[in-house]
C-alpha cells in the first residue's frame, strides 16, 4: 500500500488520508461584488494538471490535520509535503 | 427518578477475553476520565496549572499524576486521571489552560480501554496495524493514532519490551475491535492454556 507522509506523524498509510482537492484556491477578495459567475468558478472550477499538482490532504485516521501536498497525477507519486500556511513549493 | 447505571460496551466478551492465554492476555480497563485538550503554546505555566509537561514530540505520551496525556495533534492532547470524576477533571483541566487561550472538553465516554499484555500481544496487532511496533522503535512511552482492523485506535507503548499495550478505541467501535482481537488471538490459544 502507498505510504503518504503525515508532516505530524510521518508515513501512513494512504487508507488514513482523505483528500481535499486543489490547494492554494483563493478566497475572492471581495465576496460582495463578485458576479454568480465568478462564484461558480470559484466554487466548482479546478485545474485538472495531469502531473505535479498541489493539493490538499486530511490525516483523517490519525491527527485530524490539513495540509498541502505536490503530488504527479499520472505517477501517483508524492513529492512533497508541507504545511497548510506554508506557501506553494516551486517544482522544476 | 430511577439511577440510569452506565454499562460497559465489552461486558458480554469478558468470559472470551478469559479464556485466552497468558502471551496474549486482553483485559478490559475500568473507566477513566479523559480530556480533549485543545492548546495554542506549551510553556512553563503549563505545568504550573496541570502538573504535567504536555507532550510536544508527536506520537508520544507521558504518564501524569493519576494518569496519562498523550499527544494527539500540534495543538492536542488527550488527558486522563483515575483520581477525579470526569465533571472534576474537565473543570480542574479548563481552569488550568483557559487563562492560556486553550480549551478543556470531556470526552470520557468516548473511548474505552484495552489492556493487552504478553510476549504474543505484538504478533496479535501487528495482524491489523500497519504501524511498526517493535520495541526498538514503539518502546514505552510511544503512541500512535491509526487503524487497528477497521477501527481507528490510539495505541500506547507501556513496556520497552514489546508485551504490554493499551488500546483506546470508541466505545461504538470496541465490540467490532473485541471480535477481531479474539480473531488474531486464536492461534496463540493451545489446548492445555
Amino acid at each position: 500500500m502507498q505510504l503518504i507522509e503525515c508532516p505530524w506523524c510521518g508515513p501512513r498509510e494512504e487508507v488514513e488520508f482523505h483528500y481535499g482537492g486543489q490547494a492554494h484556491v483563493p478566497y475572492p477578495d471581495n465576496p460582495a461584488e463578485v458576479s454568480d459567475e465568478e462564484w461558480a468558478h470559484y466554487v466548482f472550477f479546478r485545474d485538472n494538471t495531469k502531473g505535479r499538482f498541489a493539493e490538499r490532504w486530511n490525516h483523517t485516521a490519525g491527527c485530524r490535520r490539513w495540509f498541502n501536498a505536490i503530488r504527479d497525477t499520472a505517477t501517483y507519486r508524492f513529492e512533497r509535503v508541507y504545511r497548510l500556511d506554508g506557501p506553494k513549493p516551486v517544482t522544476p | 427518578m430511577a439511577e440510569l447505571l452506565r454499562t460497559h460496551p465489552l461486558e458480554a466478551w469478558h468470559v472470551a477475553f478469559e479464556r485466552l492465554p497468558d502471551t496474549a492476555r486482553i483485559a478490559v480497563e475500568p473507566f477513566v476520565a479523559m480530556v480533549d485538550v485543545r492548546l495554542g503554546a506549551v510553556g512553563p505555566e503549563v505545568r504550573a496549572g496541570l502538573g504535567v509537561d504536555l507532550p510536544t514530540i508527536a506520537n508520544t505520551w507521558v504518564p501524569a499524576d493519576a494518569g496519562r496525556a498523550t499527544w494527539l495533534g500540534p495543538d492536542e492532547w488527550l488527558l486522563s486521571s483515575t483520581a477525579e470524576t470526569p465533571e472534576e477533571f474537565e473543570s480542574r483541566v479548563r481552569a488550568a489552560v483557559l487563562p492560556l487561550g486553550g480549551s478543556a472538553t470531556d470526552v470520557s465516554a468516548q473511548r474505552i480501554g484495552l489492556r493487552l499484555t504478553g510476549a504474543r500481544v505484538r504478533d496479535v496487532l501487528t495482524k491489523g496495524c500497519s504501524i511498526d511496533l517493535h520495541p526498538r522503535v514503539f518502546g514505552r512511552g510511544s503512541s500512535v493514532q491509526t487503524m487497528l482492523g477497521q477501527a481507528g485506535v490510539v495505541l500506547l507503548a507501556l513496556s520497552d519490551a514489546g508485551d504490554d499495550y493499551v488500546v483506546l478505541v470508541r466505545s461504538s467501535f470496541a465490540g467490532y475491535l473485541a471480535d477481531w482481537l479474539l480473531d488474531a488471538a486464536l492461534e496463540f490459544i493451545t489446548p492445555d492454556s
